[in-house]
């Protein structure tokens, strides 16, 4: 029996309907795709990062999430694998984006497989995943798959063909890497480190 | 049960009056509110540690040794002392010191600070955090227990043959409390040496701080000390009251909104609905304070945050004569109705004095029982 793998998606576009959700959908639909040809069950939740904004605020300004917040934060944790997109701003991930990682525990997505992707205006902006979305999941030791999915304005007209091969390039590299065994997360509280330890650390 | 107050010593401006104190007026009202403490009838009175500004308390023994010669019955305890960037041979001297001139009523409460750059201001790195609480602690009871003392530890210069003076009041030291927020080490090394937890509780959703206190309350058991149920536990909590609910409300909440810790995160309504903070009539604060019971069982020291914020001292001194007149005796009364017989009161110089004694009789006794049994 194969155990159903969970899947959580992020997105931080601004607007209602936004391409960068337009993106997100389509990653998760390949992942969908792949992982019903393969015979693996799996459920899905989105996370528009829009209707969390406030509550990320008050996280960052209180230390702890609210009960809606907390709860999202759990499923990324327990995700098997991780599809986070983003708009390009500045020459990086927008600033929503970023809070939700600041607040994420940053142990959280250790070994976790992560499909990046971003969108923006033109495709001057495509090294963002590579200069900004890379190096963050870097240092918070995701595994992120080495496909990232960037789609320009242009990409939703003439060029989708060529998206699409991306998207499903990324989608198979996520699922592989959803195959890989990743340690669980660590609960102090439950696995107690010895005060002799401690004493003696 | 023990009931007390705790100050932070901010100086923060009046968001009303916009007036800011000066830290001689600041330091004057501090005392203010420890003497009026001990007149309404409250069992402790505990002061913060911090060394930049906007904060005045950086000396807790010179304030603590000033306001126990002014006073005769209120214990005096401190929220926090930084075992971490503090020698713990001169928190042993101090203490004791202090100990002495008030004639015991004195407690403490490690901590380990939560301004980054005191560590480099004191010569250590923050990342040995958790590390000096340990080591640092472990020396402090030495300190007060031994007389002599050979020790050799990684953050402090050695000891060889070292005294630390005075020594403890009746040879028992001060009782100690470890506060922390969110560290399971400091739980355990709470639970370890059977001393007492305290979680400042205030600020954090109940859930939050129930994990920790419940751990600790295990590791206690774990250690031997006695049931989970039997560990010393202490919260803070932080009340605002008026007669009418809603007019406390409105008299709070330019001090909630401009607050250095609430300002610009929730409302007023779901900071109290998500933590402690309990902002109404004296009747809506007796029944939250007694939820904390239920949260996380019988406890033994119940510390609230009087002056902060910039309120002003008439409005600081009025909220300290609800709490003693309508608060406190409710509480003192609930709580120990509901407290089953085997749970224990935070200890105390008389109550560790008398336990000392008893020990050192026990021990004279048995050589004499012992030669009994061999003339048999």
């Amino acid at each position: 029996m194969t155990t159903e793998r969970k899947i959580a998606v992020v997105s931080a576009g601004l607007t209602t309907p936004s391409s960068t959700r337009l993106l997100a959908d389509q990653l998760t639909a390949a992942v969908r795709d792949n992982l019903d040809g393969r015979g693996t069950p799996y459920q899905v939740r989105v996370f528009e990062l829009r209707d969390l904004a406030h509550d990320l605020t008050n996280n960052l300004l209180t230390g702890f999430p609210s009960k809606e917040l907390g709860e999202v934060l759990e499923y990324v944790v327990q995700a098997d694998a991780l599809i986070a997109v983003t708009p390009t701003f500045s020459a990086s991930y927008n600033g929503l984006f970023k809070m939700f990682f600041d607040v994420l525990d940053d142990k959280a997505l250790v070994g976790k497989p992560v499909l990046i992707g971003a969108t923006g205006g033109t495709e001057r902006h495509s090294l963002v995943l590579d200069y900004a979305l890379r190096p963050l999941f870097a240092y918070l030791q995701a595994v992120v798959v080495p496909t990232g999915v960037y789609a320009a304005s242009s990409d939703w007209g003439p060029h989708a063909v060529a998206l699409r091969s991306r998207v499903e390039r990324a989608a198979l590299e996520l699922v592989d890497a959803m195959s890989n065994a990743r340690p669980a997360p660590v609960d102090p509280y439950a696995n107690p480190v010895p005060f002799e330890d401690l004493l003696n650390g | 049960m023990q009931f007390g107050v705790f100050t932070v010593g901010d100086v923060t401006k009046d968001p009303v009056s916009g007036r800011t104190l000066s830290e001689a007026e600041r330091i004057q009202q501090i005392v203010t509110v420890a003497l009026k403490a001990e007149e309404i009838g409250l069992d402790v009175f505990a002061t913060g540690e911090h060394h930049n500004p906007p904060f005045v308390p950086s000396s807790p023994t010179t304030l603590l040794g000033f306001i126990a010669a002014k006073t005769s019955n209120i214990l005096l305890s401190t929220s926090t002392t930084l075992i971490t960037t503090n020698d713990p041979v001169k928190i042993a001297e101090d203490y004791a010191m202090l100990q002495h001139l008030a004639d015991g009523r004195v407690d403490l409460m490690m901590g380990r600070g939560n301004t980054g750059p005191v560590y480099p201001w004191f010569g250590q790195d923050i990342r040995d955090g958790i590390a000096l609480a340990i080591e640092n602690y472990a020396l402090l009871r030495r300190l007060w227990r031994e007389d002599v003392v050979s020790w050799e530890g990684k953050f402090r210069t050695p000891l060889e043959g070292f005294t630390s003076t005075p020594r403890p009041l009746d040879g028992v030291p001060p009782f100690v409390w470890h506060g922390s927020i969110r560290s399971p080490e400091i739980a355990e090394q709470a639970a370890y040496y059977g001393d007492g937890f305290f979680h400042n509780n205030i600020f954090w959703p109940a859930e939050h701080t129930a994990r920790l206190v419940n751990y600790y309350r295990q590791r206690f058991e774990h250690y031997g000390h006695g049931a989970a149920d039997q560990a010393i536990v202490g919260l803070g909590g932080q009340v605002f009251m008026r007669k009418n609910s809603q007019d406390a409300r409105t008299e709070y909440r330019p001090y909630f909104d401009h607050s250095p810790i609430y300002g610009g995160g929730p409302s007023m309504e779901d900071t109290m609905e998500q933590t402690p903070l309990s902002v109404g009539s004296p009747q809506e604060i007796i029944e939250r304070t007694l939820t904390f019971r239920e949260k996380f069982g019988d406890y033994q020291r119940q510390l609230f945050i009087a002056d902060h914020a910039g309120l002003p001292l008439k409005t600081v001194l009025e909220q300290m004569d609800i709490l003693g007149e309508e608060v406190v005796p409710v509480l003192r009364k609930e709580f120990d109705s509901l407290r089953p017989a085997h749970v224990p009161e935070a200890p105390t110089h008389a109550s560790l004095k008398a336990a000392a004694d008893r020990a050192q009789a026990l021990e004279t006794v048995s050589p004499v029982v012992a030669g009994i049994e061999e003339t048999k």
